[in-house]
């Protein structure tokens, strides 16, 4: 017998293809139809081939299924039929024939719209990211559960509520038109900001489905840098930002999945290749006049790719922060400008500002004022900690908090 | 919250400076602007090159100008979001031009459309 190893991810990249082209072709309207006929045809393949060994070309196989049975769907749905009346071509027999398109353009293209048609404004972020998950990326309810650390059902009743307010929205699944697209080209990249973060900062203790959320997000900002129209200076960056975050991946946890702090990293494992891809996409994203903040972003990760403490590295950091905080404010931001602002002119003045910042509600405001605090004054510097602590909310940052404290 | 422009006045860097030292003011100014930023207070800003300026008069009368060879020639503003002037005014105290005697920032409020301003 022919033993076959299958690509992995297969099933969830076909399935993600095959459920862009079918939603396409639906309609918002029937989103689960085609959620359905795709995960049939993945069904059909698992009931076929553990018992008849994989197809010599398993995609051919399971594209061939999923025409058959959307059309079949079709022929027993004439009401149905009725609606996607423009696919419909006759053969020679005169016999309706409903066209499934699963070349690679089409399967792009459907991709690319569906990509703007679940980062739709109306419905929220979370929302946005769950859809996305699901049908772009093929991810099954339960891992996007694990990966968002929730439960199947709130997942469920996310995705349920998200297709009813689309199809209440009348939202189509087609590229914006010109006047459009920067706005939504804006929610399009929020969203897959965040399902990078997700993937990054999450504390799911399955970490090969943390960094899939982080690779799902770049392959989708890649699908819109392929495309001429929303390749554009804001996205290269975006891109740049995700590969020089993800080229830390290995480096930042131990095989306990308890954090690593930068300077305490192993650079051998930083991945050099992502690095360079990053400044690829960066050099590409400055290739124009318009900085968006995601320049900003990756220029500040650009310099974290240099581990050595430079004054030049810090002078830089500091810089792109002051325009990054002004473009956009956020206190992560601030804070982090704050910790640049200590490595150029010292803790003293760093102090100063700092305590002028005032963000008592957020954990890493007191991390911060730590840090700062540290060899000034370690009695300040303890009780700034023990706060940060009683506010920390994550596993991971209780963690690395009280090792700080037992370390005075 | 309020909003108040911070005005500064001060004679063109160029004719009295090196481009040294004008990169030393361009730096302060950034982090003068960074520290705002970082306290969420900052709204939009921009500088008022002296090239290519002119002056409209009465009668329609165009000149060059003005030149900045005066100390009271406004070279850009900033807007701040703050609770009170004074608050306006501790911002304007760290501006870098106030390192040049006879510099000036004038903190002025926004007005506001509400019928009365």
């Amino acid at each position: 017998m022919n033993q076959q190893e299958l690509i992995p991810h297969l099933f969830r990249t076909e399935f993600s293809k095959i459920t862009a082209v079918l939603c396409k072709l639906f309609g918002i309207k029937h989103i689960e139809v085609a959620e359905d006929i795709a995960s049939d045809t993945f069904l059909a393949a698992f009931e076929t081939w553990s018992f008849k060994g994989i197809p010599q070309n398993p995609k051919a196989w399971l594209y061939a299924v999923a025409k058959n049975k959307a059309r079949n769907y079709i022929a027993r749905n004439t009401i149905f039929a009725e609606k996607i009346v423009s696919e419909i071509t006759y053969s020679s027999s005169g016999i309706q024939e409903i066209e499934i398109d699963l070349s690679e353009k089409n399967i792009m293209d459907s991709q690319l719209q569906m990509l703007f048609a679940v980062c739709h404004p109306s419905i929220s972020a979370e929302a946005q990211i769950g859809l996305s998950l699901r049908i772009l990326c093929g991810f099954g309810i339960d891992e996007i559960a694990t990966a968002l650390l929730t439960n199947k059902e709130t997942i469920n009743k996310r995705l349920f509520r998200a297709k009813e307010k689309l199809r209440l929205e009348k939202v189509q699944i087609v590229f914006p038109e010109k006047e459009e697209i920067n706005k939504r080209l804006q929610t399009v990249l929020t969203t897959l900001y965040l399902l990078f973060n997700e993937g990054y900062y999450s504390e799911s203790r399955d970490s090969i489905l943390r960094e899939d959320l982080c690779k799902e997000a770049m392959r989708l900002t890649y699908l819109l840098i392929e495309n001429e129209q929303t390749n554009q200076n804001s996205v290269n960056a975006l891109l740049s930002l995700m590969c020089f975050q993800a080229s830390r991946f290995t480096a930042r946890k131990n095989e306990n999945g308890e954090i690593i702090l930068y300077q305490d990293q192993d650079e051998t494992l930083w991945d050099h290749e992502l690095i360079s891809r990053g400044a690829y996409f960066l050099h590409r994203a400055s290739l124009g006049n318009k900085i968006s903040k995601y320049h900003l972003e990756a220029s500040i990760a650009y310099w974290h790719t240099i581990k050595k403490d430079t004054t030049e590295k810090w002078e830089n950091i500091l810089q792109l922060f002051n325009q990054l905080l002004q473009i956009e404010y956020s206190p992560i931001a601030s804070l982090n400008r704050t910790y640049a602002l200590s490595k150029v002119y010292g803790k003293e003045i760093a102090i100063a500002e700092a305590e002028k910042l005032k963000l008592t509600d957020n954990h890493f405001y007191f991390t911060l004022l730590g840090e700062l605090y540290t060899d000034i004054d370690n009695n300040v510097a303890k009780q700034h900690f023990q706060k940060a602590l009683s506010l920390a909310k994550t596993h991971t940052d209780r963690h690395t908090l009280q090792k700080k404290i037992d370390n005075m | 919250m309020e909003e108040f422009a911070l005005i500064m006045r001060h004679e063109d860097g160029h004719k009295v400076a090196s481009p040294e030292q004008i990169q030393i003011w361009m730096k302060q100014t950034m982090d003068w602007i960074g520290g705002i930023a970082a306290q969420n207070k900052f709204v939009s800003g921009t500088g008022l090159p002296f090239e290519d300026s002119r002056v409209v008069r009465h009668k329609n009368v165009v000149t060059n100008g003005p030149f900045g060879d005066i100390k009271e020639t406004i070279g850009g503003f900033i807007i701040v979001k703050v609770n009170s002037v004074d608050e306006a005014v501790e911002f304007a105290k760290g501006c870098p031009v106030l390192q040049g005697d006879g510099n000036s920032v004038e903190v002025r409020k926004i007005a506001k459309s509400d019928g009365t301003h």
